[in-house]
C-alpha cells in the first residue's frame, strides 16, 4: 500500500528523465503506472462488500500521525476514478503536450498530483489525509500555472491556490478539534464515535471549520469562483483535476465524514443550501458561456453543488445518489474535457461559436462526444440517468420544496447545455477554423472512447455497478450497510417526469440559447459583483494594509524607532508599576546628604542640560567630560577607587579623541523645531525618571544578602590576591574579562576595516 | 559536587575563539584563514553534536570554570536547549563559512572577515551555554560588536545608514538588560542562574522582581525583534554580504529568543502573569505585523527580513502558552526555522550570482533557465510558509494543536492566517523570480559568472536538512520534546548546576 503510494511520488521523480529517455510515446510509458495501480486497485474489488482493509505506517507516533490507510466502497470508488482516469489522462497529456518544451516538468507535476490525490481518499489519519490534502493544493498550483509565462495563468493559479489552502487551515484546525473531541486522528475510531461527538460542546465549531475547508477545495458557493479561472491550466489538467478528481476531494471528505459529523439539523442546513445555491450558480453560468472550456467548468461546479446537496439530505437514498452521480460525471465530464481539448488540438477553436460541421472531418470525437452529453444530460439508458433519477427522488422526499425547484431547473439548463456541446460543433454548417479539422491520434481519443463507453454500460449494467462498487461505498457513507438497488427502470413515477420535463425543456432552451444569452445578459454586471470581486478587493486591501502598516512601523526614521522603543519599554515598565506595585516604595531619604555631594550632583545635571541645549560641538564635548568627571568623583566617594581611575582614565581619552575629530566640524544647526525638542526631552525625561524611581524602589526591595562575602573571604586564601577585585576579574569570573577583550579587539578590526575599506574604494575610483 | 572539568562544554565556545585568533594571526593570508574557517566550523559542528549526545544520554552537564564553585565562579551549562542551540550554529555555521568562499570579496578577507565571523559564533554559542546572568550580557555584547563590524563590512553608505540604527537600537537592549541584571543583583545578590532561580521561586509576586522580568522581557524582545522592538531588523539585514544576512538571520535573533525562553522558564516561570499575556499579545502581533510587512515589499531580502519577525512570533507563541505541548512546538519551531531562513537568504544570494538583482521587479525568469534552483527555492519556502510534509508543517502543527488546547482561539486564528499569508509572500517570489519572465529593460542580467558549485551545495544540503526534520519528524520531535521536559523542570536545572541539596 505504502509502495502505492509513495511508489507515485518516486515515478514522478524519474519522470523528466523517462520523458527524456522514451521521447515520443512517454506519455504512453509513464501511464503504466496509473495503469499499474488501476489492477492492484481493481483487485480489493472483489472482496470490497466484505469490510474495511488497513494498513498502518508509523510516522510521527508521539503526535499521532500516522501513515495509516484505508479501503472500503469509498475509498475504492475514489482510487479506482483517480488511477483509471489517469492513465488515460497521462497518455493524452503526451500527445497534447508533444513536443512542448516542459512536458517533462508536466509529467513530474501531474503524477505528483495523482499521488496526492490518492493519499487523500485513501488516508485513515486525519492528518495524513490532510498532509495529503494540501500537497493537491500546491502540485495543482504548479499545474494551474505552468504556462507560467502568461500573468493570468501566473494569477489564476495564485486565486486557486490561497482559496483552496486557506480553507486549508480552517481544515487543520476543525481536524485538530475533531481529533480532540473524538480522541483519536484514525477514522476507523472516529467514524464510530459519531454521536458523542454530535453532542459536544464543540461541534459546531468542528463543523464549521471543516465544511469550510470542503467547500473551498469543492468549489462551493461563494468560493465557486477559482474552478473556471483555474482553466487557464492545460487542457489535461482541466480534464483531471478540476472535472474527476481535486475538486471532489472536498466532496469526498463530506462524504467520508457523515457518519461522524453529518445527520443534524445545521449539517442538513449547511450542505443542502451551499450544495442547492452552487448547482443553481453553476449551471446558470454554464449555460451563459459560450467557451467551451469555460461552460464545462461551470457545469463541473454544478455537479458538486449537486454532490454537496446530496450528502446535505443524507437520506440512504440521497448518499446512492450521491455516489451514483459522482461516478457519471466523473465519467462523462472527463471525456467531454478531453474532447474540449480534442477540438483545442485539432481546429484551433475553443469558442463554441467558432465550430461547426466538425463531423464529417471527426466522425469518432463527435460520436463520443454525443454519448457523453447525453450521459451529463441524463437520457436513457445512460448512467447518468440512473443518477438523475436518484437524484429527483431524494430531492422529492426532503421538505424544503425551494430546493426540488433548484434542482429542476438546474437539470433543464444542463440539458441545454448537454446539447450545446453534443450538437452545436458538430452539425450544421461548417465554420472554418484555424486549423484544417482531423480525427484525434489514438492517444486522444483513448479517453474518451473508453469513459463515454463505461458510461453507457454502467446505465445498462447498473444492478451490477450497484453490487460491486456503489453499494458499498454508500454504506462507507452512511456508517451503516446500506443496500440501494439501483436500477435502469425506476418504473412510471414523479422522478420520470421530472426527467422528460427537463428533457423539454432544456431542448426549447437549447433551441432559443441565444435570445436566451441575450435576455439573461443583465446577469453579467451581477456576477461581476460576485464573490471574485470579494476576492480581489481583499487581495488589493491586503496590499493597501501592509503598506499603511509599514510606513507607519517601518518609516526608516531611527529617532522614531527610538521613540517607540523607548516608550514601550517604560510603559511597560510603569504598567507592572500600577497593577502589582504595592509595597514598593521610593526610598528617598534626603537627610543625610552632604553638601559635597549635592554639589556633584548639581554638577552632573547642570553637564547633562548643557550637553543636551548647547549649540557648540566642542561645548557638548566638555560638558559630557564634566559629566564623566563627576561621575568618577562619585565612585571615588563610594569607596570604589579603582573603578573612579578607570573612569578618569577612559573620560580623558574620549574627551581628547571627541575633541580631535570635531574640531574641524561646524557647529550644530538647529534643525528641530521646539515644540519637537519638547517632546523628545519628554521622552527622555521619562526614561530618566523610570530609572531612578527603579532604583530607588530596588533600594527597599533586598530580598538576600549578596554572595560577595564569600569572594571577599576567599580572595586571598584560594585567590592569592589581596586585590579583591583584580581576582574577581581575572580568576572569579575571568570568562567576562576574556569575553571582553574580544570586545575590543573586534571594535578595532571593525574601525580598521571600515576606515581602510572605504580608503581602497576611493583609490579605486 | 562535581567540580569537574568538561571540556566538552566548553569546545563549542573555544573552537571559534582560538580560530579567531589563529585568523588574526594569518591577518596576511586569505588562504590560511579561509582554511581555517572551514575546518573550525567544521570541528564547532562536530563538537556541537558530541555535546548534543552527551546531554541527551547523561543529562544536563555543568562545567565550573575556574573550578570555582557555583554560585560563585561562573558555570557554563549545557542543557538539552542550550545544547540544540549550538549544534544549530554549528550547522548554520559551516553553511556560511563553505558558501562565504564562493562570495566574499578579496577586500572583505583582506580586512577581517573571518575574525569576525568567527567571534560572532563564540559569542551565539557562549550565550547559549552560559549559566550566569552577567556573563550572558558579556557575550551578548561580543555578538553585539561582532555583527555590527560585519555590518558595515565593506562601507556603503546603505550598510552604515541600517548599521546605525542597528547598533543604536541594540544599545538601548543591552542598557535595558545591563540595569535589569543590576537590579536582580541588588535583589538577590547573586548572578548564578541556578542560584537566582532557586532564590527568586518564593518571590514571584514580589513587585520589583516582576519589574525586573519585565526588563529581561524588553531587553530580550528588542534582541528577538519582537512587536513593537524589532525596528532594528528590517532595517539592516539587507544590506551586507548575503553569508552575513544569512548567518544574522539564522541566528541573532534567536539568541534572543533563546534568552526569553530561558529566564521565562527557569528564573521567572510564566505564570497567569501579565507577563504571559503580554507575551501572549507580542506573539500575535509580532506575527502579524511581520508578515504584513513583508507583503509591502519587493525586494528579496527584505521580505525575506520581516518574515523573520513574524516566525519570531510563532516561537514567542510556543513560550507564551506554556504548556509541555507548546514548548515543544516552541523549540521545534526552532530549529526548523534556523535552518530554512538561514537557507532561504542564501538562495537569495545564488539568484543575484545569476541575475544580479534583488529587485523582484527586475528579475525573471530563473525557473526556465535554471528549474533546480526553483526546487530548491520551493523546499524552504513552501517549509516557510508550513506546508507538509516539510518542517515548518509540523512546527505550525504543534503549535496550533498547542493553541486550540489551551483554548486560546484568537491566537490560534492569527496565526492561521500568518500562515496564509506567508505563503502569500512565498509565492510573490516564486510568481515574480522564477515563473515571470525576466522583463524587458530589466537592469537584471543573465550572469554566466562559474563558482555557484559551492552555493549550490551549500543550499542543497540545508534544504535536505528541511526535508530530514519533515519526514523523520518523530525523532526530532522526541528531542524537542525530552527538552521541554527540561525547560519546565527548573529544580532539575538547578540541582545539576548547585548539586542536590534536598
Amino acid at each position: 500500500m505504502l509502495y502505492a503510494l509513495l511508489g507515485g511520488f518516486g515515478v514522478a521523480a524519474l519522470a523528466a528523465w523517462l520523458h527524456r529517455l522514451t521521447g515520443r510515446h512517454s506519455g504512453w510509458i509513464l501511464a503504466l503506472w496509473p495503469a499499474t495501480l488501476l489492477l492492484y486497485f481493481l483487485s480489493f474489488l472483489p472482496d470490497i462488500n466484505s469490510g474495511t482493509v488497513l494498513f498502518f505506517y508509523d510516522w510521527i507516533p508521539s503526535l499521532q500521525i500516522r501513515l495509516s490507510f484505508r479501503i472500503d466502497g469509498l475509498s475504492l470508488l475514489f482510487a479506482l476514478l483517480i488511477s483509471g482516469i489517469g492513465l488515460f489522462i497521462v497518455a493524452y497529456a503526451g500527445r497534447y503536450l508533444e513536443g512542448h518544451r516542459d512536458l517533462g516538468r508536466f509529467y513530474v507535476i501531474l503524477l505528483a498530483f495523482m499521488s496526492s490525490m490518492l493519499g487523500v481518499v485513501l488516508a485513515d489519519n486525519l492528518i495524513a489525509l490532510f498532509v495529503f490534502w494540501e500537497l493537491t493544493s500546491i502540485t495543482s498550483y504548479l499545474l494551474i500555472g505552468f504556462n507560467h509565462e502568461d500573468a493570468s495563468a501566473r494569477r489564476s493559479a495564485l486565486q486557486g491556490l490561497f482559496v483552496t489552502v486557506g480553507g486549508g487551515l480552517a481544515l487543520m484546525t476543525g481536524l485538530i478539534l475533531l481529533g480532540q473531541v473524538g480522541g483519536s486522528y484514525e477514522l476507523t475510531e472516529l467514524l464510530d464515535n459519531g454521536d458523542a461527538i454530535r453532542q459536544h460542546a464543540l461541534y459546531t465549531p468542528i463543523l464549521l471549520l471543516i465544511v469550510l475547508g470542503a467547500f473551498t477545495k469543492s468549489a462551493q458557493f461563494p468560493f465557486h469562483f477559482w474552478l473556471p479561472n483555474a482553466m487557464a491550466a492545460p487542457t489535461p489538467v482541466s480534464a483531471y483535476l478540476h472535472s474527476a478528481t481535486m475538486v471532489k476531494a472536498g466532496v469526498y471528505l463530506l462524504a467520508r465524514l457523515h457518519p461522524a459529523l453529518g445527520g443534524t439539523e445545521l449539517w442538513s442546513a449547511l450542505l443542502g443550501t451551499a450544495g442547492a445555491v452552487t448547482l443553481f450558480i453553476g449551471i446558470w453560468l454554464a449555460v451563459r458561456s459560450t467557451g467551451i472550456k469555460k461552460m464545462l467548468a461551470y457545469s463541473t461546479v454544478m455537479a458538486l453543488g449537486t454532490l454537496t446537496l446530496l450528502i446535505g439530505i443524507g437520506s440512504e437514498q440521497a448518499l446512492a445518489a450521491a455516489m451514483a452521480f459522482l461516478l457519471a460525471h466523473s465519467l462523462y465530464k472527463g471525456a467531454l474535457f478531453m474532447i474540449a481539448g480534442i477540438i483545442d488540438h485539432e481546429t484551433g477553436s475553443k469558442d463554441l461559436r467558432d465550430t461547426g460541421g466538425l463531423f464529417r472531418a471527426m466522425p469518432v470525437t463527435a460520436v463520443v462526444a454525443g454519448v457523453a452529453a447525453l450521459s451529463l444530460a441524463g437520457v436513457l439508458p445512460m448512467f447518468g440517468f440512473v443518477a438523475k433519477e436518484l437524484l429527483f427522488e431524494s430531492v422529492l422526499d426532503d421538505p424544503r420544496t425551494w430546493l426540488l425547484a433548484m434542482v429542476v431547473a438546474g437539470a433543464v439548463m444542463t440539458v441545454a447545455v448537454a446539447a450545446l456541446i453534443g450538437i452545436l460543433p458538430w452539425y450544421g454548417q461548417p465554420v472554418a477554423t484555424k486549423k484544417i479539422p482531423h480525427e484525434a491520434p489514438p492517444a486522444l481519443l483513448a479517453g474518451p472512447v473508453v469513459l463515454a463507453t463505461l458510461g453507457l454500460l454502467g446505465g445498462l449494467f447498473a444492478p451490477w455497478v450497484d453490487q460491486h462498487l456503489l453499494a458499498a461505498a454508500t454504506s462507507a457513507v452512511a456508517g451503516t450497510p446500506v443496500n440501494p438497488d439501483l436500477a435502469l427502470w425506476h418504473g412510471i413515477n414523479p422522478a420520470l417526469g421530472l426527467s422528460l420535463f427537463s428533457l423539454i425543456a432544456g431542448l426549447l432552451l437549447y433551441r432559443w440559447h441565444d435570445g436566451f444569452r441575450t435576455a439573461t445578459a443583465f446577469t453579467d454586471t451581477l456576477a461581476k459583483r460576485g464573490p471574485e470581486r470579494g476576492y480581489d478587493w481583499l487581495m488589493a486591501a491586503l496590499v493597501r494594509i501592509a503598506e499603511t502598516q509599514t510606513r507607519f512601523f517601518q518609516s526608516g526614521y531611527l529617532r522614531y524607532y527610538l521613540m517607540i522603543t523607548l516608550l514601550t519599554s517604560m510603559s511597560l515598565v510603569w504598567l507592572v508599576i500600577g497593577m502589582k506595585g504595592d509595597g514598593l516604595r521610593l526610598h528617598l531619604d534626603l537627610r543625610d546628604v552632604q553638601f559635597h555631594e549635592a554639589v556633584l550632583i548639581f554638577t552632573l545635571m547642570a553637564g547633562a542640560i548643557t550637553a543636551a541645549r548647547t549649540t557648540s560641538r566642542l561645548g557638548a564635548v566638555a560638558a559630557l567630560g564634566a559629566v564623566g568627571f563627576t561621575v568618577a568623583l562619585l565612585y571615588v566617594m563610594f569607596s570604589a577607587p579603582d573603578l573612579g581611575i578607570t573612569q578618569v582614565l577612559v573620560e580623558t581619552l574620549t574627551v581628547i579623541l571627541l575633541v580631535l575629530v570635531l574640531f574641524r566640524l561646524p557647529g550644530f544647526l538647529k534643525l528641530s523645531s521646539t515644540a519637537l525638542r519638547v517632546r523628545d526631552a519628554i521622552v527622555a525625561a521619562s526614561v530618566g525618571v523610570t530609572m531612578t524611581a527603579l532604583v530607588l524602589f530596588a533600594l527597599d526591595a533586598r530580598l538576600y544578602d549578596s554572595i560577595s562575602h564569600w569572594h571577599i573571604a576567599e580572595s586571598l586564601p584560594s585567590g592569592y590576591g589581596r586585590n579583591m577585585v583584580n581576582v574577581i576579574l581575572v580568576d572569579f569570573r575571568a570568562l567576562d574579562t576574556l569575553g571582553e577583550i574580544f570586545v575590543l579587539a573586534l571594535a578595532a578590526i571593525g574601525v580598521l576595516a571600515m576606515i581602510r575599506l572605504r580608503a581602497e574604494d576611493k583609490r579605486h575610483e | 559536587m562535581n567540580h569537574g572539568m568538561a571540556l566538552d562544554i566548553l569546545l563549542p565556545i573555544l573552537i571559534p575563539l582560538a580560530a579567531a585568533a589563529l585568523s588574526l594571526i594569518c591577518w596576511r593570508s586569505r588562504a590560511l584563514q579561509r582554511g581555517i574557517s572551514v575546518m573550525a566550523t567544521t570541528g564547532l559542528m562536530v563538537a556541537a553534536v558530541v555535546l548534543l549526545v552527551r546531554v541527551y544520554d547523561n543529562g544536563i552537564q555543568v562545567m565550573y570554570t575556574g573550578n570555582w564553585p557555583a554560585p560563585f565562579g561562573i558555570v557554563l551549562v549545557a542543557d538539552l536547549l542550550g545544547a540544540i542551540m549550538v549544534v544549530l550554529t554549528g550547522i548554520t555555521g559551516l553553511a556560511t563559512a563553505i558558501y562565504s568562499l564562493a562570495t566574499i570579496s578579496k577586500a572583505h578577507e583582506h580586512y577581517g572577515y573571518y575574525p569576525l565571523m568567527h567571534l560572532l559564533l563564540a559569542g551565539v554559542n557562549g550565550a547559549f551555554l552560559t549559566g550566569d546572568i552577567f556573563n550572558l550580557y558579556v557575550w551578548f555584547e561580543v555578538m553585539l560588536v561582532a555583527s555590527f563590524a560585519l555590518l558595515i563590512l565593506g562601507g556603503e553608505r546603505a550598510q552604515m545608514e541600517g548599521a546605525i540604527k542597528y547598533v543604536t537600537l541594540n544599545l538601548v537592549s543591552s542598557a535595558m538588560f545591563l540595569s535589569a541584571v543590576g537590579l536582580l543583583y541588588g535583589l538577590a545578590g547573586t548572578l548564578n542562574m541556578a542560584d537566582l532561580a532557586e532564590k527568586l521561586a518564593p518571590h514571584q509576586d514580589n513587585p520589583m522582581v516582576q519589574i525586573v522580568a519585565m526588563l529581561f522581557l524588553v531587553a530580550f524582545g528588542i534582541k528577538a525583534g519582537a512587536f513593537p522592538l524589532f525596528f532594528w531588523l528590517p532595517a539592516s539585514y539587507h544590506t551586507p554580504r548575503v553569508a552575513v544576512s544569512s548567518l544574522f538571520a539564522g541566528l541573532l535573533t534567536k539568541v534572543g529568543v533563546y534568552a526569553l525562553f530561558r529566564v521565562f522558564t527557569l528564573i521567572f516561570p510564566l505564570g497567569d502573569s501579565l507577563i504571559r499575556d503580554l507575551l501572549l499579545g507580542m506573539a500575535g502581533a509580532t506575527m502579524l505585523v511581520g508578515v504584513l510587512g513583508a507583503a509591502a515589499q519587493f525586494e528579496f531580502r527584505r521580505i525575506l527580513s520581516f518574515h523573520i519577525i513574524s516566525q519570531i512570533g510563532y516561537m514567542l507563541m510556543g513560550l507564551a502558552l506554556f504548556t509541555p505541548l507548546a514548548i515543544i512546538g516552541g523549540v521545534f519551531y526552532i530549529m526548523h526555522h534556523i535552518i530554512v531562513k538561514s537557507n532561504l537568504f542564501l538562495i537569495s544570494g545564488l539568484v543575484y550570482r545569476l541575475q544580479g538583482s534583488y529587485d523582484l521587479k527586475q528579475l525573471g525568469g530563473v525557473y526556465r533557465q535554471h528549474p533546480w534552483v526553483g526546487i530548491l527555492f520551493l523546499i524552504p519556502a513552501l517549509s516557510l510558509a508550513g506546508l507538509p510534509p516539510l518542517s515548518g508543517f509540523f512546527g505550525k502543527f504543534i503549535v496550533i494543536k498547542a493553541g486550540v488546547e489551551a483554548e486560546f482561539w484568537w491566537l490560534v486564528a492569527v496565526a492561521l492566517v500568518v500562515g496564509l499569508l506567508t505563503l502569500y509572500s512565498m509565492i510573490k517570489i516564486w510568481a515574480e523570480v522564477f515563473w515571470k519572465e525576466m522583463p524587458e529593460g530589466s537592469t537584471a542580467s543573465v550572469q554566466q559568472r562559474g563558482g555557484t558549485g559551492l552555493m549550490v551545495g551549500t543550499v542543497v544540503a540545508l534544504a535536505s536538512l528541511t526535508v530530514l526534520i519533515g519526514v523523520a519528524a518523530e525523532p526530532v520531535y522526541q528531542l524537542a520534546s525530552a527538552t521541554a521536559s527540561q525547560l519546565l523542570d527548573p529544580p532539575g536545572y538547578i540541582n545539576a548546576v548547585l548539586g542536590d541539596r534536598s
